[in-house]
Protein backbone atom coordinates (compact mmCIF):
# COMPACT_ATOMS: atom_id res chain seq x y z
CA UNK A 1 0.00 0.00 0.00
CA UNK A 2 2.00 3.26 -1.24
CA UNK A 3 1.41 6.20 1.55
CA UNK A 4 -0.86 7.91 -0.19
CA UNK A 5 -3.88 5.69 -0.23
CA UNK A 6 -2.91 4.67 3.26
CA UNK A 7 -3.22 7.69 4.69
CA UNK A 8 -6.19 8.22 2.50
CA UNK A 9 -6.93 5.50 4.24
CA UNK A 10 -7.07 6.32 7.71
CA UNK A 11 -7.36 10.38 6.86
CA UNK A 12 -8.58 11.10 10.50
CA UNK A 13 -5.90 9.36 12.45
CA UNK A 14 -8.30 6.50 13.99
CA UNK A 15 -8.05 2.96 12.44
CA UNK A 16 -10.64 1.54 15.51
CA UNK A 17 -7.45 0.87 17.31
CA UNK A 18 -5.21 3.88 17.86
CA UNK A 19 -6.07 7.11 18.06
CA UNK A 20 -3.47 10.27 17.35
CA UNK A 21 -3.83 12.80 19.99
CA UNK A 22 -5.98 15.51 19.27
CA UNK A 23 -8.23 13.66 17.00
CA UNK A 24 -11.83 11.99 18.38
CA UNK A 25 -12.94 8.59 17.00
CA UNK A 26 -15.30 10.59 14.25
CA UNK A 27 -15.55 13.81 12.65
CA UNK A 28 -18.99 15.67 13.89
CA UNK A 29 -18.98 19.23 13.29
CA UNK A 30 -21.55 20.08 15.64
CA UNK A 31 -20.57 17.46 18.37
CA UNK A 32 -17.03 19.22 17.71
CA UNK A 33 -18.32 22.64 18.23
CA UNK A 34 -19.97 21.36 21.19
CA UNK A 35 -17.04 20.24 22.94
CA UNK A 36 -15.00 22.93 22.37
CA UNK A 37 -17.49 25.44 23.48
CA UNK A 38 -18.19 23.32 26.78
CA UNK A 39 -14.34 23.22 27.32
CA UNK A 40 -14.26 27.16 26.79
CA UNK A 41 -17.14 27.72 29.74
CA UNK A 42 -15.70 25.11 31.93
CA UNK A 43 -11.68 27.06 31.34
CA UNK A 44 -13.50 30.70 31.56
CA UNK A 45 -15.10 29.54 35.10
CA UNK A 46 -12.28 27.75 36.30
CA UNK A 47 -10.05 31.40 35.67
CA UNK A 48 -12.22 33.17 36.78
CA UNK A 49 -12.44 31.22 40.28
CA UNK A 50 -8.71 31.37 40.79
CA UNK A 51 -8.58 35.12 40.01
CA UNK A 52 -11.07 35.07 42.78
CA UNK A 53 -9.47 32.96 45.14
CA UNK A 54 -6.30 34.83 44.85
CA UNK A 55 -7.96 38.55 45.91
CA UNK A 56 -10.49 37.05 48.14
CA UNK A 57 -10.57 36.92 51.89
CA UNK A 58 -13.04 34.45 52.40
CA UNK A 59 -10.45 32.02 52.09
CA UNK A 60 -8.30 31.31 55.16
CA UNK A 61 -4.89 32.96 53.60
CA UNK A 62 -2.37 30.14 54.09
CA UNK A 63 -4.98 28.10 51.98
CA UNK A 64 -5.57 30.14 49.02
CA UNK A 65 -2.38 28.72 47.40
CA UNK A 66 -4.04 25.39 47.92
CA UNK A 67 -7.12 26.54 46.03
CA UNK A 68 -5.11 27.98 43.24
CA UNK A 69 -3.43 24.58 42.56
CA UNK A 70 -6.70 22.41 42.69
CA UNK A 71 -8.40 25.23 40.46
CA UNK A 72 -5.15 24.96 38.17
CA UNK A 73 -4.90 21.07 37.80
CA UNK A 74 -8.44 21.13 37.09
CA UNK A 75 -8.20 23.71 34.28
CA UNK A 76 -5.22 21.47 32.70
CA UNK A 77 -7.39 19.13 33.11
CA UNK A 78 -10.50 20.74 31.23
CA UNK A 79 -7.41 21.51 28.38
CA UNK A 80 -6.20 18.37 28.06
CA UNK A 81 -9.75 16.49 27.46
CA UNK A 82 -11.78 19.09 25.94
CA UNK A 83 -9.06 20.94 23.38
CA UNK A 84 -6.26 18.06 23.00
CA UNK A 85 -8.68 15.29 23.11
CA UNK A 86 -7.11 13.07 25.27
CA UNK A 87 -9.30 10.26 26.51
CA UNK A 88 -9.83 7.37 28.61
CA UNK A 89 -10.92 5.01 25.66
CA UNK A 90 -8.72 2.21 24.31
CA UNK A 91 -7.74 3.92 21.46
CA UNK A 92 -5.71 6.45 23.98
CA UNK A 93 -3.87 4.04 26.04
CA UNK A 94 -0.48 4.98 24.21
CA UNK A 95 -1.43 8.49 24.69
CA UNK A 96 -2.23 8.81 27.97
CA UNK A 97 0.79 6.21 29.06
CA UNK A 98 3.06 9.06 27.95
CA UNK A 99 1.38 12.25 29.49
CA UNK A 100 1.26 9.80 32.82
CA UNK A 101 5.32 9.24 32.53
CA UNK A 102 5.58 13.05 31.42
CA UNK A 103 3.58 14.48 34.14
CA UNK A 104 5.73 11.77 36.66
CA UNK A 105 9.08 13.65 35.69
CA UNK A 106 7.54 17.22 35.87
CA UNK A 107 6.43 16.82 39.71
CA UNK A 108 10.14 14.53 40.17
CA UNK A 109 11.86 17.94 38.59
CA UNK A 110 9.57 20.78 40.71
CA UNK A 111 9.15 18.67 44.05
CA UNK A 112 12.31 17.21 43.67
CA UNK A 113 14.27 20.73 43.43
CA UNK A 114 11.79 22.57 46.16
CA UNK A 115 12.58 19.92 48.32
CA UNK A 116 16.41 19.70 48.06
CA UNK A 117 17.04 23.72 47.92
CA UNK A 118 14.59 24.07 50.93
CA UNK A 119 17.02 21.58 52.76
CA UNK A 120 19.81 23.40 51.84
CA UNK A 121 18.61 26.61 53.03
CA UNK A 122 17.63 24.80 56.45
CA UNK A 123 21.30 23.62 57.07
CA UNK A 124 22.96 26.94 55.65
CA UNK A 125 25.13 28.36 58.23
CA UNK A 126 23.57 32.57 58.00
CA UNK A 127 26.26 34.81 56.64
CA UNK A 128 27.03 37.03 59.48
CA UNK A 129 28.00 33.56 61.53
CA UNK A 130 29.74 32.64 58.08
CA UNK A 131 32.07 36.18 58.24
CA UNK A 132 32.57 35.43 61.89
CA UNK A 133 34.10 32.38 61.45
CA UNK A 134 36.33 33.57 58.84
CA UNK A 135 37.72 35.93 61.10
CA UNK B 1 1.09 -13.93 10.29
CA UNK B 2 -2.38 -12.50 10.82
CA UNK B 3 -3.27 -11.94 14.23
CA UNK B 4 -7.22 -12.15 14.94
CA UNK B 5 -8.51 -9.09 17.62
CA UNK B 6 -12.30 -9.44 18.90
CA UNK B 7 -14.47 -6.71 18.02
CA UNK B 8 -16.40 -5.73 20.97
CA UNK B 9 -17.92 -2.89 19.80
CA UNK B 10 -20.80 -4.35 18.23
CA UNK B 11 -24.27 -2.53 18.81
CA UNK B 12 -25.62 -5.75 19.49
CA UNK B 13 -24.52 -7.09 23.41
CA UNK B 14 -25.62 -10.54 22.45
CA UNK B 15 -24.04 -10.56 18.87
CA UNK B 16 -20.85 -13.13 18.55
CA UNK B 17 -17.49 -12.21 18.54
CA UNK B 18 -15.95 -10.57 15.17
CA UNK B 19 -12.92 -11.51 14.29
CA UNK B 20 -11.23 -8.89 11.87
CA UNK B 21 -7.21 -8.98 10.39
CA UNK B 22 -4.70 -6.70 12.55
CA UNK B 23 -4.46 -3.69 10.15
CA UNK B 24 -0.60 -3.39 10.33
CA UNK B 25 0.86 -0.50 11.55
CA UNK B 26 -0.34 2.68 12.25
CA UNK B 27 -1.46 5.13 9.88
CA UNK B 28 1.34 7.87 9.40
CA UNK B 29 -1.03 10.37 10.89
CA UNK B 30 -1.32 8.46 14.05
CA UNK B 31 2.32 8.05 14.30
CA UNK B 32 3.21 11.62 13.50
CA UNK B 33 0.79 13.14 15.93
CA UNK B 34 2.38 10.03 18.83
CA UNK B 35 5.83 11.63 17.94
CA UNK B 36 4.43 15.24 18.23
CA UNK B 37 3.03 14.75 21.68
CA UNK B 38 6.18 13.28 22.62
CA UNK B 39 8.04 15.99 21.89
CA UNK B 40 5.43 18.38 23.82
CA UNK B 41 5.70 16.28 27.22
CA UNK B 42 8.94 16.89 26.69
CA UNK B 43 8.39 20.66 26.31
CA UNK B 44 6.64 20.31 29.32
CA UNK B 45 9.18 19.09 31.21
CA UNK B 46 11.69 21.90 29.59
CA UNK B 47 9.10 24.12 31.49
CA UNK B 48 9.18 21.99 34.63
CA UNK B 49 12.90 22.73 35.02
CA UNK B 50 12.19 27.13 34.69
CA UNK B 51 9.23 26.81 37.16
CA UNK B 52 11.87 24.94 39.50
CA UNK B 53 13.91 27.46 39.28
CA UNK B 54 11.54 30.09 39.83
CA UNK B 55 9.87 27.97 42.62
CA UNK B 56 13.37 27.95 44.33
CA UNK B 57 14.22 31.95 43.70
CA UNK B 58 10.72 33.61 44.15
CA UNK B 59 11.69 35.40 47.46
CA UNK B 60 15.19 35.93 46.33
CA UNK B 61 14.61 39.87 45.33
CA UNK B 62 17.88 41.15 46.69
CA UNK B 63 15.82 44.27 48.40
CA UNK B 64 14.33 44.91 44.90
CA UNK B 65 10.67 44.81 43.72
CA UNK B 66 8.61 41.74 45.04
CA UNK B 67 6.19 40.42 42.04
CA UNK B 68 3.17 42.07 44.53
CA UNK B 69 4.46 45.35 43.58
CA UNK B 70 5.15 44.52 40.20
CA UNK B 71 2.11 42.41 38.90
CA UNK B 72 -1.08 44.08 37.40
CA UNK B 73 -3.39 41.23 37.81
CA UNK B 74 -6.21 42.97 34.80
CA UNK B 75 -3.18 42.54 32.15
CA UNK B 76 -2.86 39.18 33.21
CA UNK B 77 -6.46 38.67 33.18
CA UNK B 78 -6.77 40.38 29.77
CA UNK B 79 -3.81 37.88 28.64
CA UNK B 80 -5.52 35.10 29.74
CA UNK B 81 -8.60 35.42 27.96
CA UNK B 82 -6.98 36.34 24.75
CA UNK B 83 -5.14 33.26 24.58
CA UNK B 84 -8.29 31.19 25.87
CA UNK B 85 -9.97 32.64 23.40
CA UNK B 86 -7.48 31.80 20.37
CA UNK B 87 -7.36 28.29 21.94
CA UNK B 88 -11.04 28.27 21.35
CA UNK B 89 -10.85 29.46 17.35
CA UNK B 90 -7.84 27.43 16.80
CA UNK B 91 -10.05 24.41 17.94
CA UNK B 92 -12.86 25.79 15.23
CA UNK B 93 -10.36 25.80 12.51
CA UNK B 94 -9.11 22.65 13.45
CA UNK B 95 -12.52 21.30 12.87
CA UNK B 96 -12.40 23.28 9.07
CA UNK B 97 -9.68 21.42 8.43
CA UNK B 98 -10.81 18.36 8.70
CA UNK B 99 -14.32 19.12 7.26
CA UNK B 100 -11.90 20.97 4.24
CA UNK B 101 -13.88 24.28 3.71
CA UNK B 102 -11.51 26.77 3.41
CA UNK B 103 -13.64 29.75 4.09
CA UNK B 104 -13.48 28.62 7.77
CA UNK B 105 -10.35 27.83 8.38
CA UNK B 106 -8.79 31.38 7.13
CA UNK B 107 -11.72 33.08 9.29
CA UNK B 108 -11.11 31.26 12.25
CA UNK B 109 -6.90 31.16 11.82
CA UNK B 110 -7.48 34.94 11.39
CA UNK B 111 -9.16 35.51 15.19
CA UNK B 112 -6.53 32.55 16.85
CA UNK B 113 -3.65 35.13 15.03
CA UNK B 114 -5.28 38.18 16.26
CA UNK B 115 -5.94 36.98 19.78
CA UNK B 116 -2.60 35.31 19.96
CA UNK B 117 -0.94 38.72 18.74
CA UNK B 118 -3.30 40.58 21.50
CA UNK B 119 -1.72 37.88 24.23
CA UNK B 120 2.09 39.02 23.04
CA UNK B 121 1.34 42.59 22.73
CA UNK B 122 0.18 42.80 26.30
CA UNK B 123 3.41 40.27 26.93
CA UNK B 124 5.68 42.38 25.62
CA UNK B 125 4.12 45.34 27.23
CA UNK B 126 4.36 44.62 30.24
CA UNK B 127 8.14 43.43 29.77
CA UNK B 128 8.93 47.29 28.73
CA UNK B 129 7.37 48.49 31.30
CA UNK B 130 9.31 46.50 34.33
CA UNK B 131 12.41 46.98 32.42
CA UNK B 132 12.04 50.67 31.91
CA UNK B 133 11.56 51.15 36.06
CA UNK B 134 14.88 49.08 36.40
CA UNK B 135 13.15 45.59 37.15
CA UNK B 136 14.63 44.00 34.47
CA UNK B 137 15.93 41.04 34.59
CA UNK B 138 19.38 41.78 35.84
CA UNK B 139 17.88 43.05 39.40
CA UNK B 140 17.72 40.10 41.07
CA UNK B 141 17.40 36.17 40.92
CA UNK B 142 13.80 36.53 41.39
CA UNK B 143 13.30 38.65 38.33
CA UNK B 144 16.06 37.02 36.21
CA UNK B 145 13.84 33.34 36.94
CA UNK B 146 10.26 35.95 35.99
CA UNK B 147 11.77 36.75 32.88
CA UNK B 148 12.83 33.33 31.87
CA UNK B 149 10.10 31.41 32.26
CA UNK B 150 7.52 33.93 31.53
CA UNK B 151 9.74 35.12 27.78
CA UNK B 152 10.10 31.54 27.45
CA UNK B 153 6.64 30.84 27.16
CA UNK B 154 5.83 34.26 24.97
CA UNK B 155 9.44 32.75 22.42
CA UNK B 156 6.71 29.68 22.22
CA UNK B 157 3.67 32.06 21.62
CA UNK B 158 5.59 33.65 18.85
CA UNK B 159 6.51 30.57 17.24
CA UNK B 160 3.76 29.45 17.28
CA UNK B 161 2.05 32.90 15.65
CA UNK B 162 4.73 31.99 13.10
CA UNK B 163 3.72 28.17 12.38
CA UNK B 164 0.09 29.49 11.63
CA UNK B 165 1.24 32.08 9.13
CA UNK B 166 3.32 28.46 7.37
CA UNK B 167 0.24 26.77 7.32
CA UNK B 168 -2.07 29.07 5.92
CA UNK B 169 0.23 29.35 3.21
CA UNK B 170 0.48 25.95 2.83
CA UNK B 171 -3.37 24.95 2.63
CA UNK B 172 -3.51 28.40 0.48
CA UNK B 173 -1.15 26.63 -2.11
CA UNK B 174 -1.79 22.88 -1.59
CA UNK B 175 -4.71 22.66 -0.34
CA UNK B 176 -6.33 19.76 1.91
CA UNK B 177 -3.64 17.02 1.19
CA UNK B 178 -2.48 14.74 3.70
CA UNK B 179 0.79 16.31 4.77
CA UNK B 180 -0.81 19.62 5.58
CA UNK B 181 -3.59 18.09 7.36
CA UNK B 182 -1.55 16.36 9.56
CA UNK B 183 0.72 19.20 10.39
CA UNK B 184 -2.54 21.60 11.30
CA UNK B 185 -3.10 18.59 13.27
CA UNK B 186 0.27 19.05 15.10
CA UNK B 187 0.14 22.80 15.01
CA UNK B 188 -3.22 22.72 17.25
CA UNK B 189 -2.11 20.59 19.49
CA UNK B 190 0.87 22.59 19.94
CA UNK B 191 -1.09 25.57 20.41
CA UNK B 192 -3.24 23.91 23.04
CA UNK B 193 -0.45 23.00 24.96
CA UNK B 194 0.64 26.28 25.21
CA UNK B 195 -2.78 27.71 26.91
CA UNK B 196 -1.78 24.70 29.21
CA UNK B 197 1.74 26.37 30.06
CA UNK B 198 -0.03 29.31 30.48
CA UNK B 199 -2.47 28.20 33.03
CA UNK B 200 0.45 27.15 35.56
CA UNK B 201 2.40 30.66 34.62
CA UNK B 202 -0.29 32.57 36.05
CA UNK B 203 -1.40 30.49 38.69
CA UNK B 204 2.43 30.13 40.17
CA UNK B 205 3.51 33.25 38.70
CA UNK B 206 0.65 36.24 38.86
CA UNK B 207 -1.70 34.56 41.45
CA UNK B 208 0.28 33.39 44.07
CA UNK B 209 2.90 36.20 43.63
CA UNK B 210 0.26 38.58 44.67
CA UNK B 211 -1.85 36.72 46.86
CA UNK B 212 -0.87 37.32 50.43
Amino acid sequence: MTEETHAHHHEYGHDGYDSAPGDQNAIDVVAGTEGYLLGMVLAVALTAASFWAAQTDLIYAPGIPIALGVFAVAQMGVHLVFFLHISTGPDNTNNILALAFGILIVVLVVAGSLWIVANLNHNMVPMDQLMKMQR
Amino acid sequence: MTIAIVDQGAADPDALPVYRPFPGPASKRIVVGYGFWIFLLSDFIMFSAFFAAYAVLSGETAGGPTGKQLFDLRIVAAETGALLASSFTCGMSALAVQTRQFGKVYAASFFTFLFGAVFLGLEINEFARMVAEGAGPQRSAFLSSFFSVVGLHGIHVTIGLTWLLVMLAQIATRGFIPNTMRRFLCFALFWHALDIIWVALFTVVYLMGTAT
